[in-house]
């Protein structure tokens, strides 16, 4: 394997996603609040609602057009880069995919053009009509590749097929309420609700500082506020199952966020931590020194029992007869009598060898052959037990953070609606400016659960049935060095770009939005 | 209702869905065209801007388009997918680089605060239209010329190298731009955007001295384009093709396989012939009388004959993405699809398509009702 290309490729990826995801949250979220200020215009006749609504929505434009340039990549880089892997999973990836593009782009796309062209050309109604399903399209659009990715961290729905040497599709309801895929998804989009609820708070915040556009700015509040409360808190909710879920579907990426080695019950929440120095074990795990632990809280988050057993990295990779855990080795094993079973089938075929292929076959499709081998089919590809083990430092930082941020965000909210409610918000100007340099945080909070995500389910593209060494296209590293450093030129100078023109639009204000 | 269809029906009726969606897609490639224009045509910058923003209201349109274009192959024919992206990996990269500079163009352009200048916006624009349809019609091309690719699914059972779909030409899709027929067919392809930008902004925009330049630079692009088009559908018809056996399976060159294709299938020659007619009518019609619904005609016979060509290429035991390395690596409609499931499954959501036209002609014709002025700049409280 060419490790290098691998990295490279990861690379490009996690670049593009990462940009991609700078844009997209403020999108999905924007749009909703920008649908209720123009409703509240629709409902009131009050202009001053309508020039809310065309700063916002202006706002909502400079952000949507960089998400669509950082976006189309993402779709393509499947193919450019993951050459393997579109084929291996394509009868499923790939329909929520199309899916996608009917369903959600074109709406979003189509009602678009009447939301920032439409004012003089179309009736109020049919105006507010197309802002909400712009909103609609961007959450929608959100929806299938949520599910996509929930398949890769949790297959479902589907069986191998050893003639076409892929997985299909047997249930496409399996995969669309996936628990992981419909709880990813209300994860994901409140966040982006809370991300834009910040952004509005934010602005608006500057502007009562600057002593403008006091009434854009208490009425943005309020909603932004109401909006954010309610979203934040669903996320913490939204986030406790996901946490279930990880401990249920993927152990090795809860012990790593949590920098968990040694399995046992009654496993402390672990709220704060940082790693230093590695341990003695012959895995060199990371140690995590000036640990704030919640008693029994791991055994409570993952299982709602404080006796549960919960494995930690090594129990994973040595196994544990007592909790029925096979070890790293033998599941490797096991990996590779599937992966050979395939290939002595696949000869056979060429071969002509009906009697031997057919004899195969029915090993391969057997229950238990496919329960107790081709389910670690993945695992034929990892040649040392430590390259099952994600990024610790990174996991552990990017989920304490992520938490850490949802809690101050569910406080931001509370204290935020409790001034404005008071009419007191304006002469508080140290909370003002709180507010204002809040801005960034719920971007960082937002990367890191990503970054939790992907890094936490690492070597696996499909969780236990093809890792990243097998998916990588067959092109040289260097191609992808090139096309990673234009990337990062590209977007960098877009991110300058958008992020110079939303302030100054924001200076400006909306009389020239 | 899907659900009585064979695996092979089901995939003749996602391949006619990517041909349709393949032709709908050049059709609107005119936003493509129009963006190589915005120089030669304006003249004054209040020109330039008219021009842009008559593009403006459509550009997303041809993007959404083409990502649908991408998922919809990923989804009904897998291999292709995995083969062409990952293998032509800097043509395809190419033309997505020129596509994600323009995604931002048009709303960047004239805003304040804009530290790259409006002109870098513009050149963005003319980038795109110039290599993004250039390209994609090379890209296209292969489908006819074949493309220097092995595959071999045992590959997954390999410890090490274990990419199924493999590019046997260091250029990774670049290799294409040696070929001369590639190179006519991509140069058509931009002439075709030019002349249906050309026919748009006729249609669409109110302004005298604008609609004469149009019109002058018409009668150019068209006698160049239908040129080159009659030069790529001779070598086209003459060349052979990859046919297959229906029972073996096994690959083969055939002489003049893709005229013989509309032959056999007459309804798909009557669909392209159609097709050719209303573009030059199209084009006629607007050189030659006071008429500006050209783009109508072009438009439609545009997306009749690329339908019909995507046909002539996927059908009629007719490999649809060659391999001119290993003839029995070639892509068909049969060794590439998704399973019988998935595209039942699709199928289905298939159904949404008619509904998804309706409310795009509904809004096109909102927005599109009355020609745009150097006023409606003003008036409409969005600029690009």
């Amino acid at each position: 394997m060419d490790i290098n290309l691998v990295d490279w490729s990861r690379g490009q990826f996690a670049l593009t996603a990462i940009y991609h995801w700078l844009f997209v949250p403020l999108t999905l979220g924007l749009g909703f609040i920008v649908a209720f200020m123009e409703s509240m215009y629709v409902r009131t006749n009050n202009p001053e609602w309508k020039r809310i609504t065309k700063f916002w929505m202006t706002l909502f434009g400079i952000n949507f057009a960089i998400g669509i340039a950082t976006g189309i990549i993402l779709e393509f880089e499947f193919g450019t880069n993951w050459s393997n892997y579109s084929w291996f999973v394509g009868d499923i990836f790939g329909a929520p995919l199309a899916i996608e593009g009917i369903m959600a782009f074109f709406l979003e796309s189509t009602f678009i053009a009447v939301m920032f062209f439409g004012w003089n050309k179309v009736s109020r109604n049919f105006h507010l009509l197309s802002t909400w399903l712009v909103a609609i399209g961007a959450s929608l659009s959100a929806l299938w590749i949520l599910v996509a990715n929930a398949w890769m961290q949790f297959p479902a729905g589907m069986h191998f097929n050893p003639d076409t040497a892929r997985n299909e599709m047997i249930n496409f309801w399996e995969i669309l309420f996936s628990p992981v895929a419909v709880n990813k998804f209300l994860h994901t989009i409140t966040s982006g609700f809370v991300l834009a609820s910040v952004f509005v708070a934010g602005i608006s915040a500057w502007y009562l500082l600057k002593k403008r556009e006091t009434f854009l700015a208490t009425r943005s509040i309020i909603i932004a506020s109401v909006f954010g409360l309610i979203s934040s808190l669903y996320l913490a909710f939204t986030g406790d199952i996901s946490a279930k879920m990880v401990a249920q579907k993927q152990p090795m990426k809860l012990a790593a966020m949590e920098g968990f080695y040694e399995g046992g019950t009654n496993v402390p929440l672990k709220l704060f931590g940082i790693v230093w120095g590695k341990d003695t074990s012959e895995y060199k795990l990371p140690n995590l020194v000036m640990k704030v632990e919640l008693p029994n809280g791991l055994s409570l988050l993952a299982y709602d029992n404080k006796n549960a057993f919960i494995p930690g990295i090594k129990d994973l990779l040595n196994g544990n007869s007592k909790y029925g855990i096979i070890s790293a080795k033998e599941k490797i094993e096991r990996g590779k009598v599937a992966r050979q079973t395939l290939r002595d089938l696949k000869d056979a075929y060429q071969l002509k060898d009906s009697t031997k292929y057919f004899q195969l076959k029915e090993q391969f499709m057997n229950p238990d052959f496919q329960k107790n081998y081709f389910a670690y089919f993945g695992y034929a590809f990892i040649d040392n037990p430590k390259g099952l083990i994600p990024n610790i430092p990174i996991t552990v930082y990017s989920f304490h953070g992520m938490v850490l941020l949802g809690l101050y965000f569910i406080l931001f909210f509370i204290v935020l609606l409790w001034l404005s409610m008071k009419n007191i918000l304006f002469k508080q100007k140290f909370i003002l400016w709180i507010v204002v340099l809040s801005i960034p945080l719920p971007y960082i909070a937002s990367q890191a659960g990503w970054i939790l995500a992907e890094v936490g389910r690492q070597p696996w593209v499909i969780q236990d049935y093809l890792p990243t060494v097998a998916a990588v296209s067959q092109i040289s590293a260097s191609s992808v060095q090139i096309t990673f450093w234009l990337f990062a030129i590209l977007f960098t100078v877009l991110l300058i770009a958008e992020i110079k023109i939303m302030i100054k639009q924001i200076k400006v204000g909306p009389e020239n939005s | 209702m899907f659900d009585t269809l064979s695996l092979s029906m089901l995939q003749h009726y996602w391949w006619i869905i990517i041909s349709l969606v393949a032709g709908i897609l050049v059709f609107l490639l005119f936003v493509q065209g129009g963006q190589t224009l915005i120089f030669s045509i304006a003249k004054t910058e209040i020109e330039q801007t008219l021009l842009i923003n008559s593009l403006g209201r459509k550009w997303e349109f041809t993007f959404t388009t083409l990502v649908v274009f991408g998922g919809g192959f990923f989804a009904s024919f897998p291999l292709f997918y995995s083969t062409s992206f990952g293998g032509a990996y800097w043509l395809w990269m190419s033309i997505l680089f020129s596509f994600i500079i323009q995604a931002i163009a048009y709303e960047y352009r004239s805003k304040p605060g804009n530290f790259l200048g409006k002109r870098t916006y513009e050149i963005f624009l003319i980038i795109n239209g110039t290599l993004g349809t250039f390209l994609l019609g090379v890209a296209v091309s292969t489908f006819f010329t074949g493309s220097m690719f092995s595959i071999d699914l045992k590959n997954i059972t390999n410890s090490s190298s274990t990419a199924i779909s493999r590019w046997e030409s260091s250029g990774h899709g670049f290799e294409a731009l040696l070929n001369l027929r590639n190179l006519l067919f991509g140069i058509m392809v931009l002439l075709l955007s030019r002349v249906l930008g050309l026919l748009y902004f006729i249609n669409n925009i109110k302004d005298e001295t604008l609609i004469k330049r149009s019109r002058n630079q018409l009668l150019l692009n068209a006698v160049l384009f239908v040129i080159l088009f009659l030069a790529s559908v001779m070598g086209l018809f003459f060349a052979e093709g990859y046919a297959y056996m229906p029972d073996s399976k096994l690959i083969f060159l055939e002489k003049y396989k893709y005229f013989t294709n509309l032959t056999d299938m007459p309804l798909i020659g009557i669909f392209f012939l159609t097709g050719v007619v209303f573009v030059l009518y199209g084009i006629a019609s607007t050189l030659f009388s006071k008429t500006i619904k050209g783009i109508w005609f072009s438009g439609i016979g545009t997306i009749l004959t690329v339908f019909a060509l995507f046909l002539d290429a996927g059908f009629n035991n007719t490999a649809f993405y060659p391999s001119s390395f290993d003839y029995q690596s070639s892509i068909t409609i049969e060794n590439s699809s998704s399973s019988l499931y998935t595209l039942t499954t699709m199928s289905y959501v298939s159904i949404l398509v008619p509904f998804v036209g309706a409310y795009i002609a509904y809004t096109w014709n909102l927005i599109n009702n009355k020609q745009l002025d150097a006023n409606d700049l003003n008036n409409e409280g969005h600029l690009y």
